[in-house]
């Protein structure tokens, strides 16, 4: 399995080609006839035959497609086939979605692994699931020939049915599974002269309902918090209330003679409590007591004087920091400005709060293991749980579930490897499910970070250097193993991503870095990771120059560009909110761009928006009316489902830049359950306009495009409306009344 | 044995009293498509109606229901039809879709008693309900086309 840094790798390994398609060397043997396909072939005729991996045909004519990544809300699982569907030349009509098994022939192509983080399961699956598609139609039309003794040259199709065209006669793709004489052998694709051109798309970009959406309207869609098993006890977690800790010592007895308590478990890193119901199990939580030792470093967590010292960090220039990326001279040129501008940003951490506590089932029998789990991380969920009970990978079936809210929380694993090794420990299966105040407790956060950035103007206020400092603790070490920033030259993408400016072309030098701090926090990849707050800086302070200059917002950034995608979106977002026009009392805009992706200039996605708010100055809560944002994500697969995604990101980061917050006191979480922990609700969202721009070659990034515009088009909208600047997120009450103050 | 009717059929719980009603349903009866989201009656995913009233499980113990009638998701209509879901599903509103059988029983409560509801009266009512995916716009816009079939 590859980590994250692939993302890195691949920046400067891949060629546009490669993605693109063409070149020899670039085959897909996952479409091959293998086992899943093998294994289908085998049942009885009338049953759906599988081509290959990707693609079974029954003779009703149904078409069962393979979706190889966990559905988590975004839609994947209509996106993915609808891309075999069009190159297979499918009647959507007649398709059933499966998700896939956990198998190398799913396996994405970058990470080599089953793994949805990113945003790029389209970006990746892109080429290989167009030539399963193609390859697939190939060998249907290949049928049909040989059964009517003709070239397969004469022939062609439409949806589900070969044509051959000489002759008019037809056979439907049931029909032809129904002859029963299996398949012709599966032809060789070149991604570059045997795909289909954009031309003749019938599915891509035109839209089709979600096939997910109908079990999740009647409570049949099956998450992993629902997987029962016979015989199956219940059980939940207690982790130590800092990272690195470990139990020294409990009341396990007392609570293990409490009603339905079937065992109290201990592990090196937590104290599991085993029942026969889950409320035995509820009950016993709230009795159990443990000392906990370690995480001396996890206990001196304290927020507030934390970022006090990151903004001293950040303001020592003997402090060197990690580069991230750059462009020039930023040094040279700073050191040469006529005016050298300084401003620091700060964001507290964050939680995912993902609707589904963290949950797995396991099943560890002498012959196998079994987990049910919604994961971002199958196989490593299998790898890590083989680990975990030093047995093989081979013997771990992972059974993939819908996840209840992804967002970067279930890309770790813990949970399945916890139920493991206690079901294990019991010998029976078990259903390990987290409280919510656990799942908060000990969870995991987007970083806490100060940022400064220092920008250089010359004497008429152009921007000819730029130097971006962000401090806070790594994340690489935490979510995928010790030693992995190491290897990434401790380059953390995670933390840093967004903390660049490769579509403001104009601007010559630019630099920027990581100023790690101690390990002590369990962090997270979060909804947008990095560009999360880093872009909240980036453009408040593209902002705050563009005001310095008397330079309207919209024109000062088209000023800083020559890159036409991104003149289109901001021009489009103008356009959609009547940028200039003048405004009702008491509201006003902010404008943001950003990019999303770490591929970015070469692959980025690209996002304008546009907020309207008004503030109460008295209880200083802000309120944003209305939301614009015009979104480009090269090619759109589903709009209807591309704009939905970015609506979802867009309340995500409106929801994290005005209250959501995670305070620490030596190291241990003050909040405890959304009373306390508060996540937008329904009364707060805006009107949401979202506009889809497409058209180019390929797909690119979707899920978590929406989020790092919103910050700083709320900050940029205060400003607007206050002539006051927000520094710190989120721009909770008491911080909006104190900027007002200032 | 605490005795009260599921969707319409005579049902029953062997837990103790005490047990939120959350639990009897999802593990006892094997209805899962009530969720459990915070065991506070803060999110609004275990939303369940008792006697037609809309009612947190996580926090409403299973002694309390005693005769009543309780309907879950599995039971709002028998083929999946209600006009709730029917919009739902036309406004494309799920995303992860874990909280959305709350929202819908919450929503149902609502047009049982007042069938043209306004906007405001839509938002005061579902506010109780976290949707951590953002569908609250598209929440609201089913909530509206459903309201114009009742």
């Amino acid at each position: 399995m590859v980590d994250l840094e692939s993302l890195e790798l691949l920046e400067f390994k891949i060629s546009r080609r490669a993605f693109l398609g063409g070149g020899a060397g670039l085959t897909f043997a996952f479409t091959l006839g293998l086992g899943a396909s093998r294994e289908a072939n085998a049942q009885a005729l009338g049953g759906p035959q599988a081509i290959n991996a990707y693609v079974s045909v029954a003779p009703d004519g149904t078409i069962t497609i393979q979706s190889p990544v966990a559905e988590m809300g975004q839609g994947i699982m209509t996106g993915l086939p609808l891309i075999v569907a069009e190159e297979l030349d499918a009647d959507w009509s007649k398709v059933k979605v499966e998700q896939s098994p956990i198998a190398a022939a799913y396996h994405h192509p970058i990470f080599k692994a089953q793994y949805v983080v990113a945003s790029i399961s389209t970006l990746g699956y892109w080429t290989p699931l167009r030539v399963a598609g193609a390859q697939a139609r190939r060998a249907l039309i290949a049928s049909a020939a040989a059964k009517w003794d003709a070239p397969v040259a004469e022939c062609v199709t439409e949806p589900s049915v070969v044509i051959h065209k000489p002759s008019g006669r037809r056979m439907s793709y049931g029909e032809i599974a129904a002859l029963g004489a299996g398949f012709a052998p599966l032809p060789p694709i070149d991604p570059a002269k045997d795909l289909k051109p954009a031309s003749q798309y019938r599915l891509i970009g035109k839209g089709v309902p979600r096939v997910d959406v109908p079990a999740k309207t009647n409570g049949s869609a099956r998450y992993g918090i629902d997987a029962r098993v016979p015989g199956m006890a219940y059980a939940t977690m207690v982790r130590g209330p800092v990272r690195g800790s470990a139990p020294a010592s409990s009341n396990a007895e007392a609570v293990k003679k409490m009603p339905g308590i079937v065992e109290v478990v201990a592990l090196d890193h937590g104290v599991a409590i085993v029942g026969e119901t889950f409320d035995s199990v509820r009950k016993a939580r709230k009795k159990l007591q443990v000392s906990w030792r370690g995480g001396e470093r996890g206990a001196q967590i304290n927020t507030d004087k934390d970022l006090e010292t990151y903004l001293g960090d950040g303001r020592d220039p003997k402090r060197v920091g990690t580069e991230w990326k750059s462009k020039g001279d930023a040094a040279k040129a700073l050191s040469g400005a006529a005016k050298v501008v300084a401003r620091e940003y700060l964001n507290d951490h964050v939680y995912h709060a993902q609707m589904e506590p963290m949950n797995a089932t396991a099943d560890v029998r002498a012959d196998g293991i079994d987990i049910w789990v919604g994961t971002q991380a199958p196989t490593r969920t299998q790898l890590d749980v083989a680990k975990a009970l030093a047995t093989g990978p081979e013997k771990v079936k992972v059974n993939q579930q819908f996840l209840g809210g992804g967002f970067g929380r279930r890309a770790t694993v813990e949970a399945s490897v916890d139920a493991a090794l206690v079901s294990r420990a019991v010998k029976r299966p078990v259903k390990l499910i987290l409280s919510r105040e656990d799942d908060l407790g000990a969870g995991t956060f987007r970083p806490m970070t100060a940022q400064r950035i220092e920008a250089g103007l010359d004497a008429s206020g152009n921007i000819v250097g730029w130097r971006h400092r962000v401090i806070g603790e790594p994340v690489g070490d935490f979510v995928y193993h010790p030693g992995y920033l190491k290897a990434a030259k401790n380059r953390d993408v995670i933390f840093m991503m967004g903390a660049e400016l490769p579509y403001y072309t104009k601007v010559g030098n630019w630099h920027s870095e990581h100023i790690m701090t101690e390990e002590r926090t369990r962090v997270a990849a979060w909804r947008g990771i990095g560009s999360g707050y880093t872009k909240f800086a980036v453009e408040s302070m593209i902002d705050e120059i563009a005001h310095m200059n008397k330079a309207d917002p919209l024109a000062f950034r088209l000023a800083l560009t020559d890159d036409s995608r991104t003149r289109r979106v901001l021009e489009k977002v103008a356009e959609m909110s009547g940028w200039g026009r003048k405004r009702p009392g008491g509201t006003a805009l902010g404008l943001a761009f950003a990019e999303y992706g770490a591929f970015a200039p070469k692959f980025g996605s690209l996002i304008a928006s546009v907020a309207e708010i008004s503030v109460e100055r008295r209880s200083g809560r802000i309120r944003v009316h209305n939301y614009w944002a015009a979104a480009d994500a090269t090619l759109a697969i589903n709009p209807g489902a591309f704009a939905a995604q970015v609506e979802s990101a867009i309340v995500w980061g409106l929801s994290a830049a005005l209250k959501e917050r995670v305070t620490m006191v030596n190291g241990v979480v003050q909040q405890s359950n959304f009373h306390e922990y508060q996540v937008m609700r329904m009364a707060e969202v805006p009107a949401i306009h979202v506009e889809v721009l497409s058209g180019g070659p390929m797909p690119t990034m979707v899920g978590e495009l929406g989020v790092p515009g919103t910050a700083p088009a709320v900050a940029n909208a205060f400003f607007a409306l206050t002539g006051k600047r927000l520094y710190h997120m989120p721009f909770t009450p008491e911080r909006v009344k104190a900027a007002l103050k200032a | 044995m605490i005795k009260f009717v599921v969707n319409g059929s005579e049902s029953y719980s062997e837990q103790p009293g005490d047990t939120p009603l959350l639990w009897v349903i999802r593990d006892e009866l094997g209805l899962t498509g009530t969720k459990f989201g915070c065991g506070v009656a803060q999110c609004g995913a275990c939303t369940v109606h008792v006697n037609g009233e809309p009612t947190r499980a996580c926090i409403t113990p299973v002694s309390s229901v005693a005769g009543k009638k309780i309907t879950t998701i599995e039971g709002l209509s028998p083929a999946g039809d209600h006009p709730l879901q029917k919009a739902w599903i036309a406004e494309q509103v799920p995303q992860c879709g874990y909280c959305q059988s709350g929202q819908i029983m919450q929503a149902a409560a609502l047009l049982a008693k007042n069938k043209q509801p306004t906007r405001q009266q839509i938002v005061q009512h579902m506010n109780g309900n976290i949707c951590r995916c953002g569908t609250y716009n598209r929440i609201v816009r089913a909530v509206e086309r459903a309201s114009k079939e009742v």
